[in-house]
């Protein structure tokens, strides 16, 4: 399933080697004792332009975490993380910003990630104006009147707020908001995992549609098994901030190595097939 | 049969006369009553929960909307109930309705016909209702971490739940003890005075189960108990419902979008579309033949695992409408 848009390069487009992220945790009552809590410990992946990496693993594992990390969206602690041959770990946050536009995320949440107060227009056509795209008013409403059509809404929502949309369209319209700064990159944070199952279909089928067509490369955070083999080509495990494995999804479903891997996969429970 | 339990039958409610009428009971001669009055189950089939041509409406600014448009289904003792359908289908709505959950007239209007165990739920009063909700229905709902109270320990809300409803317990710490013991909790004495954001989401529905059995209810609704929780977690709840079922005799209506669980769990099942029942039976062969489109386009739409597709079919509605 590797998009046939842009040859895929030699050296991966996001390289992870060792990252490591820890929280402070304060434990006690009056006398507080400082606990370090490692939630990525020492994790290392690459991901391949055009491809889709899938992150698998039970709440706390440390999967969004990854995700926040590489957007800096958490605190980064050890390790290093190249995108397209850069190093991002010692940037500093004005020379981050750059990168901000090429890396885009869609949450989990489709109820909390977008802004009650703004029209839908303001909320897609944030990252154009933050990256600074020298364009006028007229300009960006085509471009979000495109990218509303593209993600199948109509264009006169741009002038309707989020209230007024149901949770698979409220997706529909952050899809829209992460793809209006042409990014290479996005991460998607669970974000059909709060989706009715036939609205899930709708939006896993767009997710696919709009990397055949602009290439785009996903790292797919999600806890649900089945959807990551739909549309991963790779998958990492996670079991407790760490990678027990890794490695192209049909090997990974049919064979797994490790225990934990089995356990996951054995969990789920078995779908109906229709006779 | 008590002649003021056939009073009230009479007088107050809709049971046989149409419903919403309130009538005097003086004006209506007890004795001569028409046909269709129920009364406690004599000679009925072990018919826990009947519910006939259900209908909820809400009135908003915007007009009115029918959420349930005539339902009737029926669970019998013992037995598991799967209802499932997408958001905005009706199911949670339908739940809520038997025990007057959901908001007052004239904003939600129920109508229709409910009897657990031969008894008219929907014309119930207000301390009736209390004392049949949680003790003869009891629920457990999607959001665990939003359904327990921030302020008050675990141990505390499992205590009130007993101490309303079960006065007979003396000792109510023991009792909170077991049954957080019950629902696999470890070390229950220490986790009962814990506040529920010091708790894991599983444990969290955990100790709402807990609440839920604390009145040894005859119904347990569980309202997408599993949603909002991992698949191993969620295989942990589902073997303690199945465990639970099994020792206590309990009858659960299952509320979900999940067929996986639904396979696994359920004796019955319903599929809802907006606020209709559109195809209800046995889960083997509702899952492995269904008849409605709508049941098979929603099967349809799940990834499997092992079976990898291109493109994941979609419902689609248009058709469905006609």
């Amino acid at each position: 399933m590797v998009s046939s848009v842009g040859k895929v390069k030699k050296e991966p487009l996001l390289e992870v080697r060792d990252l490591s992220v820890t929280f402070k945790a304060e434990r006690g009552g009056f006398i507080k004792r400082v606990e370090y809590v490692y939630a990525v410990k020492r994790v290392s992946f690459q991901i391949r332009k055009g491809t889709t990496m899938g992150l698998v693993g039970e709440s706390g594992s440390g999967k969004s975490t990854i995700g926040k990390a590489i957007l800096r969206l958490a605190p980064l602690g050890e390790g290093t993380i190249h995108y397209g041959g850069q190093e991002l770990t010692g940037l500093a946050d004005n020379e981050f910003m750059p990168f901000r536009k090429r890396i885009q995320t869609i949450f989990q949440d489709p109820y909390a990630s977008m802004n009650p107060r703004l029209t839908i227009a303001s909320i897609v056509a944030e990252p154009l104006i933050v990256h600074a795209q020298a364009m006028n008013r007229k300009q960006r409403e085509e471009i979000v009147a495109d990218l509303l059509e593209k993600v199948g809404l109509p264009a006169d929502s741009m002038n309707r707020y989020p209230h007024q949309f149901s949770g698979g369209q409220r997706q529909r319209i952050c899809i829209a908001r992460a793809l209006s700064s042409s990014p290479e990159f996005i991460i998607c944070d669970e974000c059909v995992s709060a989706l009715d199952v036939s609205v899930q279909a709708q939006i896993v089928n767009l997710l696919q549609d709009i990397q055949d067509e602009l290439g785009i490369t996903y790292l797919f955070i999600a806890h649900d098994l089945a959807i990551v083999e739909h549309m991963c080509d790779e998958a990492l495990v996670m079991e407790l901030g760490e990678i027990v494995e890794q490695g192209p999804t049909d090997s990974l479903y049919r064979s797994p190595q490790h225990s934990y891997t089995h356990r996951l996969l054995s969990a789920v429970p078995r779908m109906p097939t229709i006779a | 049969m008590r002649l003021r339990r056939l009073t009230r039958y009479c007088g107050f409610s809709g049971s046989f006369l149409k419903s919403g009428t309130l009538v005097s009971f003086e004006t209506v001669d007890v004795f001569t009553l028409g046909g269709g009055v129920n009364l406690p189950n004599v000679d009925h089939d072990p018919m826990l929960l009947d519910v006939q041509d259900l209908r909820v409406l809400f009135h908003s600014r915007d007009g009115v909307n029918e959420a349930v448009k005539g339902i009737s289904f029926h669970l019998e003792e013992g037995k598991t109930l799967a209802i499932v359908g997408e958001s905005g289908s009706g199911k949670s709505v339908t739940s809520m309705a038997l025990t007057k959950l959901l908001p007052p007239e004239p904003q939600c209007c129920v109508s229709g016909k409910a009897y657990l165990d031969g008894e008219s739920l929907l014309n119930l009063s207000a301390s009736e209702m209390r004392a049949v909700r949680g003790k003869q229905i009891a629920y457990i709902f999607q959001e665990p971490s939003t359904s327990l109270n921030p302020y008050y320990t675990v141990g505390n809300q499992i205590a009130e739940a007993i101490k309303f409803h079960r006065k007979e317990v003396s000792d109510v710490w023991k009792e909170v003890v077991k049954l957080l013991d019950q629902v696999g909790i470890r070390e229950p004495e220490k986790r009962a005075v814990d506040y529920p954001h010091q708790m894991s989401g599983g444990m969290k529905q955990r100790v709402m189960i807990a609440i839920a059995l604390a009145c040894q209810p005859r119904i347990l609704v569980a309202d997408e108990p599993t949603t909002a929780l991992d698949v191993t977690i969620e295989a942990q709840i589902i073997n303690l419902l199945k465990d639970l079922r099994a020792r206590l005799n309990m009858s659960i209506i299952l509320i979900t979008h999940n067929f996986g669980i639904v396979d696994e769990f359920a004796d019955d099942i319903a599929v809802m579309f907006r606020g209709k029942i559109v195809e209800t039976g046995p889960v083997e062969s509702v899952l492995s033949k269904p008849q409605h489109p709508y049941t098979q386009a929603l099967i349809n739409c799940i990834p499997k695992l092992g079976k990898n597709k291109k493109r994941l079919p979609v419902v689609d509605y248009a058709e469905l409408e006609k």
